[in-house]
């Protein structure tokens, strides 16, 4: 399997020449901005910075344009995107006890055995309705490619094919960061799990997290709510044991040891690293084999260097 | 008395020559844990605090040091207060009332400017200052001639930065958009929460006042105006969702009222409303005693109370605890929610003025208008 080049934010002090220059001396590149939503396709930022040409392939648009001429296929994929966030409420309505439950057995002082083993049995019921949540998602996926095979039909096999061939001519894909969700579905219906897996990658932010096995949704202080980490969906599982954490010093509160411990318990054996403005993890045959300005979280409550290979 | 702070025990044994330093040193007012000692230095016949504390006298006199022409008075004020105050000084039959001049901190607010005391465990929210990183929106202007108000009326709107007109906005009317604009911050305010992604990039209507407390005191040709003559024009300008829960009003004060009363007119059109240290002045028996131009105001809070209806799903009131109308916004919310609006109510050790409008627009707007900040990882 080619190199994966995962990134933090590109806006302020990019990085992604570096990174490209890594795994890319020459060769055509194209980017997938499907993140972007309404504005995918407007990379002349990123052909200024990379001082090259990028094409697009312009995932969202080619999706509204065959769900277009496929109303059968928009119909059924409204509807399962209704359900799927009418799961993510149920599975958010549980998760929020799960959490109370245990943040508040956590906060308990004391060391004695069957305080640990509380402590112990809450965790594992929050990764035990997780576990659950990704079984139903998964679940609602299959039925719906197994009933519509979604990249087979007319409209949308044409707009496949369309970035297919792109995807073939292309040395490497950029995949942008933005809205993760809206990303990860143009990725599913087109189907490019396989064709994606040939080619070398570099994403970043809301890009690396659709890579990933698992899609986390985190922020510790929004302004409503608690904050608890949710899961979204599973990734496309290009990235085995990472999970990446944009914006992780702006979200995540990385001077709580408690909170800090929680997601690396919570999400083992998935590793959760750190993904800020200069953070580079460069990935060789499934595993890590550089990183520069990232940290992952630790069952200890700190942070510690490079992730593990 | 109790025990002299120690800036003015330091003062009163100080010659003369050595004050000016002592007051270089010090910030003014002089903050301690419990409270804040306000300091005039000046020859005057009388020193008076004159704030906008309700519960308290509202003239304090400040004591004379005794010596270096030094006044003060000392106010216990619990933690997390901001109050905005002037002093009034008097010299014969003089009397000219004047922000403090040892404190650089003052608020702007259309009659001008006040002095700002922040209390310890007060700190000015960070998304209200410039952030740099933070994407700048724009402002343009549409002309509306309106029927209704029989008035041509200039409306500011603002615009969020990356606009595009394929894509569809949640929009925001804003009553006294102008007032909002200046003396709360609400540019900076919205490009740093759209920035931090906690409400969505949306269009806000800074709409102004011709007669301000006649217009807004309840009025239905301005409610007609915002539903009728209003909205369709920013619609016809401007990419705007379609759906009632992606439309908010925006009020303060009198503002409030009018936001309000322009929902109760049009149940549902508007489905979210922000509503700060709204004028809803009532009388549950008699009548009221703030003034002939609450009239109106009284007459449509009476009726509210009675037939409360369901004016918006969502309404987010707020109102400083140091405010008169703080019963009449505490009142409001049981009435709201038993009539089955989901109401939010924050109250803040504050008053009456745009800052407490200000630090609060975080809270409300992003509740009411919840932002990707989940979903979008940039």
């Amino acid at each position: 399997m080619p190199d994966i080049i995962i990134l933090g934010p590109q806006a302020d002090h990019p990085n992604l020449m570096d990174a490209t220059r890594q795994i890319v001396t020459d060769g055509a590149l194209c980017s997938i901005t499907a993140g972007w939503q309404q504005r995918e396709g407007e990379v002349q930022e990123l052909q200024h910075h990379l001082d090259r040409e990028v094409e697009d392939l312009h995932l969202y648009q080619r999706l509204d344009h065959a769900l277009g001429l496929d109303p059968e296929l928009a119909d059924a994929h409204r509807t399962r995107q209704a359900g799927l966030r009418q799961r993510q409420r149920w599975y958010r309505r549980r998760l929020h006890h799960a959490m109370e439950a245990y943040l508040g057995l956590a906060a308990e002082t004391g060391s004695s055995a069957a305080l640990l083993a509380e402590q112990r049995s809450a965790l594992n019921a929050i990764r035990a309705l997780d576990r659950h949540h990704v079984r139903q998602i998964d679940a609602v996926h299959a039925v719906f490619n197994a009933r519509w095979r979604p990249a087979h039909r007319p409209a949308m096999a044409e707009q496949r094919d369309a970035i297919v061939r792109r995807l073939d001519a292309a040395a490497a894909v950029l995949v942008a960061g933005g809205h993760v969700a809206a990303l990860l579905s143009r990725l599913r219906l087109f189907g490019l799990e396989s064709e994606l897996r040939e080619k070398r990658l570099i994403a970043w932010s809301a890009g690396a997290m659709a890579l990933s096995e698992r899609v986390v949704l985190f922020h510790d202080s929004p302004p409503q709510g608690p904050g608890h980490a949710e899961i979204l969906d599973s990734g496309l599982g290009l990235l085995p044991r990472l999970l990446p954490l944009p914006h992780a010093r702006e979200r995540l509160r990385l001077h709580d040891p408690r909170r800090v411990a929680l997601m690396a318990r919570r999400f083992n054996p998935l590793q959760p690293v750190t993904l800020d403005a200069g953070s580079l993890i460069r990935v060789t045959g499934h595993k890590p084999v550089m990183a520069q300005g990232t940290a992952r979280l630790t069952a200890r409550g700190n942070l510690a260097g490079a992730p593990l290979a | 008395m109790s025990q002299l702070h120690p800036f003015l025990a330091a003062a009163s044994a100080a010659p003369a020559d050595a004050v000016d330093a002592l007051i270089a040193a010090a910030e003014f007012p002089l903050i301690d844990n419990a409270g804040v000692t306000f300091v005039y230095r000046g020859a005057a016949d009388a020193v008076r605090l004159r704030h906008w504390i309700y519960g308290l006298p509202t003239a304090e006199s400040l004591e004379a040091l005794g010596r270096h022409d030094l006044w003060f008075f000392r106010l216990d004020l619990p933690r997390g207060s901001r109050i905005e105050y002037k002093f009034e000084v008097v010299s014969g039959t003089n009397s000219h009332w004047i922000v403090d001049p040892l404190n650089d901190s003052v608020a702007e607010d259309p009659f001008g400017a006040n002095s700002v005391c922040r209390a310890h465990g007060y700190t000015r929210p960070e998304w209200t200052l410039e952030n740099p990183h933070a994407r700048r929106g724009t402002i343009e202007q549409i002309s509306i001639d309106s029927e209704s108000l029989g008035a041509s009326k200039e409306v500011h709107v603002y615009l969020p930065a990356r606009f595009r007109r394929q894509r569809r906005y949640a929009l925001l009317v804003a009553h006294d958009g102008s007032d909002y604009l200046r003396f709360s911050g609400l540019q900076q305010v919205l490009d740093n929460l759209i920035h931090r992604l906690e409400i969505p990039p949306m269009i806000v209507a800074l709409s102004d006042p011709g007669e301000r407390l006649v217009e807004y005191a309840a009025n239905n040709n301005h409610a007609r105006y915002i539903v009728k003559e209003l909205y369709p024009a920013l619609r016809q300008a401007f990419p705007l969702r379609d759906e009632p829960a992606s439309r908010g009003l925006l009020g303060a004060s009198f503002g409030a009222v009018a936001a309000l009363h322009t929902a109760w007119r049009y149940p549902g059109f508007f489905n979210r409303l922000l509503l700060q240290s709204g004028s809803f002045a009532f009388t549950d028996i008699g009548t009221h005693n703030r003034g002939q131009i609450f009239d109106p105001v009284v007459d449509f809070v009476n009726r509210l109370r009675q037939q409360p209806g369901r004016p918006a799903s969502k309404m987010f009131v707020s109102c400083g605890i140091y405010e008169s109308l703080i019963y009449e916004n505490r009142s409001l919310v049981p009435l709201l929610q038993s009539a089955g609006t989901e109401v939010r109510f924050e109250e803040a050790r504050d008053g009456h003025n745009w800052e407490n409008w200000r630090d609060r627009l975080r809270a409300g707007l992003s509740w009411l208008f919840p932002g990707p900040l989940w979903m979008v990882y940039e």
